[in-house]
């Protein structure tokens, strides 16, 4: 109960100053993470450097809740890299292995086939109707570097969101009654 | 300033700065490692060269493969990923890379092998160019670690052919 009476004196004690420096300093926490974001998008060319694994399908070298670097450079695909390509009509990005190259003589078109590394069959399946081949611009970026579970925050804020909100409502709450 | 807060704070902070810290470290130690892997495909026999009913050349056969790879694992090793690729060129293509077999190595002692298989994924040309056709075969490697950055490589093996006529 005292607990409550506190929580109480200290919101109605906020004076406006204090509180605008507050809500200026959060700003600037949430606006200097998204420019270290945007950076790291100008840095390695993708247009989402970093992504989680969300299914198995590259077990086991990747698992389900890990996070991938990507770099995306002019150089041509060749097969073996695994890429990280957005199939026209869905909105989650896959990362699978190159497994197939065409390169035409003239233009430099690719047309390129991948597979889940822990898959039986290729991603035929997985492409939008009547599509045989990627080509460069389904491709976002190639895999460089990886670390072991930390993407896992993620994939529980994004399948039960009511975690996020509590988190969210929790900091919140702790911003506004904070002495400092 | 001793609150349990600010204990658990800094705690936290500390605990994934010498974790960040380890694992780039860890990946930098993979530098210094020498490799020197070998390899040596034979083809033991071509079974088939078709013309497929809906128009490309497809290719079957079987392959010898032998590989020591045991010098690419280091202690930041989780597995290798290991394939062999036809690579040939065409009137139409400047390259093509056809993944004929691959395996996933997951510790020094499978890393040395010998094994006699036919193609796991279909050797499909995008046209009529297979007869005769001159192809290398490369054996590819991807090092994928605990933690960090990932390495690829190759060895090239050129001189294999098929033959003029379909079979």
């Amino acid at each position: 109960m005292g607990w409550m009476g506190e929580t109480i004196d200290s919101i109605k004690s906020i004076q406006i100053r204090q509180l605008l420096t507050q809500a200026i300093s959060l700003g600037m926490i949430v606006t200097s993470a998204l420019i270290i974001w945007k950076a790291l998008m100008c840095v390695t060319g993708s247009e989402s450097p970093v992504v989680v694994v969300l299914s198995g399908s590259m077990e086991p070298g990747f698992k389900r809740g890990d996070i991938l670097f990507l770099h995306m450079s002019k150089d041509p695909i060749r097969a073996g890299e695994i890429v990280v390509f957005n199939v026209d009509g869905r909105d989650i990005p896959i990362v699978h292995r190159v497994i197939k190259v065409h390169e035409r003589e003239n233009t430099g078109e690719v047309d390129v086939l991948t597979k889940g590394d822990n898959n039986y069959g290729d991603d035929r399946l997985l492409y939008a109707e009547g599509q045989q081949w990627l080509h460069r611009h389904h491709i976002m970026g190639r895999a460089v570097g990886f670390l072991p579970y930390v993407g896992w925050v993620t994939i529980i804020m994004t399948e039960k969101p009511i975690i996020k909100y509590i988190l969210i409502g929790a900091l919140g709450l702790l911003v506004i009654t904070s002495k400092d | 300033m001793h609150s349990f807060g600010y204990r658990a704070n800094a705690l936290l902070t500390f605990s994934v700065t010498a974790l960040a810290f380890i694992c780039a470290i860890s990946s930098f130690s993979d530098k210094f490692s020498n490799q020197n892997p070998s390899a040596e495909i034979q083809i033991l026999n071509i079974n088939r060269l078709k013309k497929q009913s809906y128009g490309n050349d497809e290719v079957s056969l079987t392959l010898d493969i032998s590989a020591d790879l045991q010098s690419l694992f280091t202690w930041n090793t989780k597995q290798v990923f290991a394939f062999v690729a036809a690579e040939y060129e065409t009137s139409k293509n400047s390259l093509n890379q056809v993944s004929l077999w691959d395996v996933i190595i997951p510790d020094k002692e499978h890393a040395k092998f010998r094994i006699q298989t036919s193609n796991k994924y279909r050797f499909i040309d995008q046209g009529h160019n297979l007869r005769g056709r001159e192809f290398n075969l490369t054996l590819h490697w991807h090092v994928m670690p605990k933690t960090g950055k990932m390495l690829a490589d190759k060895i090239i093996m050129p001189g294999y052919s098929l033959p003029d006529a379909y079979k």
